[in-house]
């Protein structure tokens, strides 16, 4: 072995190790990939916010491409996510249903009086349950379910306006074809 | 003053009895879900195991895998159920497939390339071909 090889070797190899570290330095640790995007949506029956009398079943959703976004009045991220659920459900064309997760009917319905209601229905999750069937583990996150049923997408965390655009939007496009 | 610090005394303490209630009826099923939950990541604080955390997440799904456990699941029906909802993230003992491959063999071959390599060096020590200079 000549000894410029000898020298290039542990280098290249050095390279390679700071390459991956460096990569490692653009991942979120806190984004877990979600076992359940390509799986069906576990369906559930809950009542829906300050309407006790309604429910919401999950499995009348069938045919239509909706979102399901988990939320709280306690949670400050769906608060910096809250005007561009508000700016989607003006556009008419995007179907957000809530899931109103760990919270109380009273606190939550006071932030949507105070902000503003970007959702067609709301249904509660007071105890948890639901939330834990879907993987939740931080709000707010966002499922993107498809005609059939199944979760096509989950966002963690605030959906921001890119990741709406580059990611939500033409999904939703394909989805709805 | 002392009225005071009385207060806050008895203030403390039922804060403090409330805490102490879920160490549950039976000491079994507790054990059970102490040892298993050691092996379970909480995945709100990701560096504590589900046993430790105090996350409102973590004590949902400890209550949750009491009730499983109440229901007869075996441990690893148990595990099955929150790696289907969270994913292998949850487990701090990855399993064995080809994704995690890598990670389980990586550190043998390294052992075995570094064997390698040393035998090779003392070879050459022995020889004594080290001692020249070598030949570009």
């Amino acid at each position: 072995m000549s000894r410029t090889a000898k020298f290039l070797i542990p280098l290249a190899l050095f390279l390679i190790a700071v390459g991956f570290l460096f990569k490692g330095l653009f991942l979120d640790p806190h984004e877990v990939p979600s076992p359940l995007v390509g799986k069906p949506a576990p369906t559930f029956q809950a009542p829906v916010l300050s309407d006790a009398s309604k429910t919401f079943n999950s499995a009348d959703m069938k045919d239509q491409v909706w979102l399901l976004n988990v939320w709280a009045s306690w949670c400050g991220a769906c608060r910096d996510e809250h005007p561009i659920l508000m700016a989607m459900a003006k556009t008419n064309q995007i179907a957000t249903y809530g899931l109103d997760y760990k919270d109380t009917d009273q606190e939550a319905q006071a932030v949507l009086d105070t902000n503003g209601n970007p959702y067609k229905t709301i249904a509660t999750d007071a105890n948890g349950k639901i939330g834990i069937n879907y993987g939740v583990y931080g709000v707010p996150e966002t499922y993107v379910i498809d005609k059939a049923g199944v979760i096509r997408y989950k966002q963690i965390g605030p959906i921001t306006e890119e990741i709406l655009l580059t990611k939500i939007v033409p999904l939703l496009k394909e989805l709805q074809r | 003053m002392k009225k005071l610090l009385v207060i806050f005394l008895l203030i403390v303490n039922s804060v403090f009895a409330g805490e102490a209630k879920p160490l549950a009826d039976d000491p079994v099923l507790e054990a059970r879900l102490k040892a298993l939950s050691q092996e379970l990541r909480c995945l709100v604080c990701q560096n504590t195991t589900l046993a430790d955390s105090t996350a409102p997440l973590a004590e949902d799904l400890r209550q949750e895998i009491r009730q499983l456990m109440r229901e007869g699941k075996s441990d690893k029906e148990v595990v099955d159920y929150l790696v289907a909802r969270y994913g292998n993230f949850v487990r701090y003992r990855p399993p064995v497939n080809n994704s995690t491959a890598l990670l389980w063999f990586g550190p043998f071959l390294l052992l075995i390339v570094g064997g390698f390599v040393l035998f090779r060096v003392l070879k050459k020590h022995a020889i004594g071909e080290d001692i020249q200079p070598e030949d570009e």
